[in-house]
């Protein structure tokens, strides 16, 4: 493997029993996941795509927000790791009936899972329960917090495309305020060591975003200029119109990614989206499926990355199951 | 029976006394402040050394929870609470359950008072009916009934109308409206300072202009009217400043500043403890610059009162994501020590000046007879000790609830003893020969 030469961790294990963000990673920590999810891969690729790590082990995939994708990418990790599974969506739990977070949490607890992987709307959810819990934690969304294995299958995808991130100019345009992909995305990026640049609607900027180290500009041209990778962040379309941005006609006009604004970009640059996408509103369908574009790559990395998660946290290197 | 208190240093700004007096008290009255009072039968109680004889200390914005949210804190409990941190008054905010927008209610509440006959509560009765913001409370009612100012907490005034016709018609009573300052619109869905550290986290934000606009608006009724408004938790500088400016002009505008925003910042949204929801409360621990604002506001003089905005709410409901948590933390049992360790001690403001923060001028802003140690005055006496070592410690709060941010801060500064009306309602076992006062 190429990329080994460039950015090898020098660590064989995570010090944590729960992921929470990409806050509390380090450089070495993430390589070492990173590194980690290319020897799952070749998993996906043989015949019987199962190996015995997490035989024994119980892992509840805890929903309280729909996502088909993401739910379905980790359950798919959990089964080729030949754990046992057990999915949770919060309608069809006793949350409905007015149960807090932190009962149906010691609930699960007294079932004696392994792992939780929590879905949740609000920022902080991971680590309410990761306080009470002797499950491992691993946030697979909080509210407006942060979404870890997103920012690692990002950037496990742009490694494979660009060798190392350290000194790649990335772009991450759209609804900045809102989104967990992003603040996890700066965690990462910055730092492995990329020019992180944000670009957005005003009204849609974080307060204080530069002090995390990125530029941000209301340019989309200017972040996008000579930039090795483009990111598009979903708009919650129902929710924002006539208060953020006057019309999704007029954000596409300011800010959509479109052929033309792309060759701004470096040749080779790569689009990513981390989905679903609303095409002709934040990215023109001619870029999403244009040749730049790996949007789909990312889809399937997503399962590798979620299985060197697992496979790190429930006991790492010192299991003594080969992967 | 008649007491002396012998030898101890007396702080009395009201009668600009800070010295070494002897207070004479026969039942609920104090007879006379002076030097060398014989003892003339009265029992002698010798002021042990390090001790600080003070008019008795009045929290003008506390929650007592009752009636309806007795799970929480009662009037019983809450001003246990009051006593153990030095207060011989509290002034309860109108958000109870029913809201206290009537006379049956203020009556409820002072005869609980009376039942538990530890600190004075003062309630504070709406401004609106059921706080709605739509018609105006009977407030003349209300004030008969023993309300000494008018709110609607919680929130803040609906219209500028209605805070207009308030202002005018408290203004025949001399009796402040106290507001909560907050445009609803900019704080939104907001749970936290608006800033990195919400940013950060993923927190929503609440911007302290939501806070100053609406003093802004007050301020400016207050100058037309001529009524008088009170600032509550004030956190922003951007409030301070239009206070300060409201102030230049001849307003009759007043503040007063909660602990937790001149000690902590929104920095401990992060650390040590992410998502604590126990500092979560409303207006929101802000940036450094505000802090050091309000610390700068209480040393010049521009703010008038330190209040603890004691908000109790049960164990369950503070053990949830931080989104969903209320707002508030409790404050009646920390207000003491931090406010030596953090004002006095370092030399920011003198005691003298303490006492009026947390005596004189609550009294005078809600017209209240007390914060003098005067001859004939009620004995509502504190007895303060500045050098006491003191950790917090949540799990011996009087309070009934235990959301405070506070907990395990070594701070130097607390209270002996607290006397209401003469009458010894506690005694700190921790500071040694405060049984003296027994
Ligand atoms: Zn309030």
């Amino acid at each position: 493997m190429t990329t080994r030469q460039v950015e090898a961790p020098p660590i064989s294990a995570l010090r944590h029993k729960d992921l929470l963000g990409i806050s509390d990673l380090t450089a070495d920590e993430i390589l070492l996941i990173l590194d980690t999810a290319e020897a799952m891969r070749e998993i996906g690729d043989r015949p019987i795509k199962k190996v015995p790590a997490l035989r024994g082990k119980t892992v509840v995939n805890l929903f309280f927000e729909a996502s088909t994708r993401t739910r379905t990418s980790f359950e798919i990790a959990e089964k080729r790791l030949s754990a046992d599974t057990l999915n949770i969506a919060a309608t069809a739990s006793s949350v409905v009936k007015g149960e807090t977070l932190v009962d149906t949490a010691l609930n699960l607890e007294a079932m004696a899972p392994d792992m939780i992987v929590l879905r949740h709307a609000a920022s902080g959810a991971c680590h309410l329960l990761s306080r009470i819990c002797r499950a491992g934690i691993i946030n697979a969304g909080d509210g407006m917090h942060e979404h870890p294995t997103q920012a690692l299958l990002d950037a496990f995808t742009i490694r494979e495309h660009k060798k190392s991130i350290a000194g790649l100019k990335v772009a991450i345009i759209g609804d900045l305020l809102h989104s967990r992909v992003l603040r996890s995305n700066v965690q990462l990026l910055t730092k492995l060591g990329a020019d992180v640049w944000v670009s957005g609607p005003p009204t849609l900027m974080p307060a204080g975003i530069e002090r995390q180290g990125v530029r941000k500009t209301t340019s989309v041209d200017e972040a996008v200029e000579g930039a090795d990778v483009v990111m598009l962040l979903r708009l919650q379309i129902e929710r924002m119109q006539g208060m953020f941005f006057p019309s999704l006609r007029e954000y596409f006009t300011v800010f959509g990614m479109t052929r033309e604004r792309l060759k701004l970009a470096k040749h080779d640059v790569i689009i990513m989206h981390p989905g679903p996408m609303n095409r002709g509103v934040e990215i023109d369908s001619e870029v999403a499926d244009g040749p730049y574009s790996v949007i789909l790559e990312q889809v399937s990395n997503g399962v590798s990355v979620r299985m060197a998660v697992l496979y790190l946290l429930a006991g790492g290197a010192e299991h003594e199951t080969a992967v | 029976m008649k007491r002396l208190f012998k030898g101890g240093r007396v702080v009395d700004p009201a009668n600009g006394r800070d010295g070494l007096f002897d207070v004479l008290i026969d039942g609920d009255r104090i007879v006379r402040v002076a030097k060398d009072i014989p003892p003339d039968g009265a029992h002698v109680v010798d002021v042990p050394a390090g001790f600080v004889v003070v008019p008795g200390l009045f929290d003008m914005h506390v929650h007592l929870r009752e009636p309806g949210q007795e799970h929480k804190e009662t009037v019983a409990t809450g001003t246990a609470s009051a006593v153990v941190g030095g207060f011989t008054a509290v002034a309860c905010m109108p958000n109870t359950t029913p809201i206290n927008d009537n006379a049956g209610v203020t009556e409820y509440i002072l005869q609980k008072a009376a039942q538990a006959g530890l600190a004075r509560v003062y309630p504070i009765g709406a401004v609106s009916k059921g706080s709605n913001g739509d018609q105006l409370a009977d407030i003349a009612e209300l004030r008969a009934a023993g309300c000494v100012g008018v709110s609607d907490d919680g929130r803040p005034v609906k219209t500028a109308l209605l805070m207009r016709r308030a202002l005018e018609y408290t203004a025949m009573f001399n009796m402040p409206v106290l507001e909560h300052c907050e445009d609803p619109s900019l704080k939104g869905e907001g749970v936290a300072h608006e800033g990195y550290h919400a940013s950060t986290l993923g927190l929503r934000g609440i911007p302290g202009v939501a806070e100053s606009i609406m003093a802004q608006r007050d301020i400016a009724l207050a100058e037309l009217t001529g009524g008088a408004v009170h600032i509550c938790h004030m956190s922003a500088m951007e409030s301070l400043r239009a206070v300060r400016e409201g102030k230049g002009h001849g307003a009759r505008v007043t503040c007063e500043v909660a602990p937790h925003h001149f000690t902590m910042t929104d920095e401990a949204l992060a650390s040590p403890v992410s998502y604590d929801t126990n500092v979560k409360m409303n207006p929101p621990l802000r940036a450094a610059a505000d802090r050091d604002e309000m610390l700068k506001g209480i040393a010049d003089g521009s703010v008038d009162c330190i209040a603890t905005d004691h908000a109790p709410h049960h164990y369950d409901e503070k053990k949830v994501e931080f989104d969903v948590a209320p707002f508030g933390i409790v404050g009646l049992e920390t207000c003491v020590p931090i406010c030596f360790d953090r004002l006095v001690h370092p030399g920011l403001i003198t005691l003298s000046r303490l006492i009026e923060l947390l005596s004189v001028n609550p009294s005078r802003i809600l017209n209240v007879a007390s914060g003098a140690l005067s001859d004939g005055a009620v004995a509502d006496i504190t007895i303060l000790v500045p050098d006491l070592q003191v950790t917090v410690d949540p799990a011996r709060f009087k309070s009934k609830s235990r959301n405070t941010p506070f907990g395990g801060w070594q701070l130097k500064g607390g209270v002996a003893a607290t006397i209401v009306g003469g009458r010894t309602v506690y005694m700190n076992d921790a500071a040694a020969g405060a049984g003296r006062f027994k």
